[in-house]
């Protein structure tokens, strides 16, 4: 089946956007603030001879010049001055901000790369509570966040539609009430976004995968806001097209009983598109239109969705 | 005295006095062990509890959480107690080496790759402690710290860690 063709009548330039789907994806790095500043790794990396050019919306990505480098066998790397990340999945930690001594709730954290760099936005104070189901993946999850020697994070493996504040309380029966500032809510998806890094992203796509894997989301995001306190910022991404796991996901939120919130602008200087307000035979909340729907071809990144939500109540 | 639960994280006591499991080291000795040895002002760790999860593994978590966390894992491992010689980890070494103002031996190029690739190799004009050192190279202008070497009989060992060596 042809999946990419579901989103053609949604993106300005169809064969632009199929054009950059099929490029493969630069290579970015992340500065890991919490080991070294800026100036000094981009010392690093000339040392090292790794070529590289600025990101001009992010201070601490570096796009690689040469497609053959391998900066994981380098000096900055090994240092844990660096972090092999794409240019997109640098937004949500960026659009959520976190401020050092804030808690701050990361419930899909492996392997680690928002978490890494939500922790160096923190100034790594604060508490920064990073969660996986997989224990595979939270073992990747635990040495990336050695590397990068964070010291602010609590890592958990609980599943995240019922994940527990238990180990966090010295009172139990606060057990109920919100406790965190901020949570980063980047779910598990259908990774179409991730085609350029993948090329068999899409072999295995299904309309009942889609749909079944968007429970599971609205169930995370819903838990996320119930532990979040009110004035909070809770922020929804996803590197998928499918406005079944993006769109509806915080529609069902925004029109859920368990808890009150409502969607913030998103301020991006990547280009991107406004989010969705109907689908196939769905309408959606008006207020969807201030997520954002980035596509590879508006900045030659990979795919992403992101909506940024304020608690109520 | 009660026996060490290896399965939670507990904090360390903040005095030898303060003791209540067999063996725990407390914040004072973690906290006079780096100043000592390795010349880290106390001041560096004052926004970092220290935390025990098996037998002397200590780790460091700048966050405030209750006293025993049945949780994976707090912070970075900062130490390994519980026998004769603390050890340092290289974790430790690279987010707090920066401070230390004793016993860092600094390697030039040739060597420090040697060093990260594993291996042994002599080292005759060190006149510092033997033991344990924290190992450095000069990276962008101002020396960055590796990871640990044990020096021994005019001889460094690498303890970097086997899924952390890399031949550069």
């Amino acid at each position: 089946m042809d999946v990419l063709a579901r989103y053609e009548p949604l993106v300005d330039d169809p064969s632009a956007f199929r054009a950059a789907c099929e490029r493969p994806l630069p290579s970015v790095l992340r500065v890991n603030t919490i080991k070294a500043d800026v100036p000094r790794v981009h010392r690093a990396l000339q040392e090292a001879g790794i070529g590289f050019e600025p990101v001009a919306w992010h201070e601490g990505l570096v796009r690689l010049t040469d497609e053959d480098a391998s900066p994981g066998n380098s000096w900055p790397y090994v240092h844990g001055w660096v972090y092999g990340q794409e240019e997109v999945s640098a937004v949500p930690a960026a659009v959520l901000a976190p401020e050092p001594g804030e808690r701050v709730l990361d419930p899909c954290a492996a392997p680690g790369s928002k978490t890494t760099q939500l922790a160096a936005t923190m100034d790594d104070r604060g508490l920064l509570v990073a969660n996986d189901n997989n224990l595979g993946r939270l073992s990747a999850l635990r040495s990336n966040a050695e590397r990068c020697g964070v010291t602010n994070v609590v890592v958990t493996n609980q599943d995240a539609r019922h994940l527990s504040l238990r180990p966090f309380l010295e009172d139990e029966t606060r057990r109920k009430e919100p406790f965190f500032d901020r949570a980063l809510v980047d779910v598990p998806c259908s990774c179409e976004g991730t085609i350029r890094k993948n090329p068999t992203a899409l072999d295995e796509w299904a309309l009942s995968h889609v749909e079944g894997i968007a429970g599971v989301q609205k169930g995370i995001l819903t838990r996320a806001l119930e532990m979040t306190t009110p004035g909070g910022t809770v922020v929804y991404s996803t590197c998928t097209f499918a406005p079944e796991e993006n769109e509806a996901v915080v529609d069902h939120v925004l029109g859920g009983e368990r808890v009150d919130c409502e969607l913030e602008p998103v301020a991006l200087e990547l280009q991107s598109s406004p989010g969705l307000t109907a689908w196939a035979d769905e309408q959606y909340d008006p207020s969807l239109e201030r997520a954002r729907r980035i596509y590879p071809h508006q900045n030659d990144t990979g795919g992403f969705f992101i909506a940024k939500l304020r608690v109520t109540a | 005295m009660t026996e060490n639960d290896p399965t939670v994280f507990a904090r360390l006591p903040a005095t030898p006095a303060d003791r209540e499991v067999e063996g725990r080291p407390s914040r004072q000795e973690v906290v006079g062990f780096w100043k000592r040895r390795y010349g880290l002002s106390p001041s560096v760790f004052d926004g970092h509890s220290f935390w025990e999860k098996g037998a002397g593994k200590v780790w460091a978590l700048a966050a405030a959480i209750p006293d025993r966390a049945p949780v994976e894992a707090v912070g970075i491992r900062l130490l390994r107690t519980r026998q004769e010689h603390w050890k340092p980890t290289t974790e430790a070494c690279q987010r707090f080496g920066h401070h230390a103002r004793a016993n860092v031996c600094t390697l030039r190029p040739a060597r420090a790759r040697r060093f990260l690739r594993g291996e042994r190799q002599p080292l005759a004009r060190w006149e510092g402690d033997w033991g344990y050192l924290l190992v450095a190279h000069e990276l962008a202008g101002a020396p960055a710290p590796i990871g640990v070497g044990l020096y021994l009989e005019g001889e460094l060992r690498s303890q970097i860690p086997k899924g952390r060596r890399r031949d550069l």
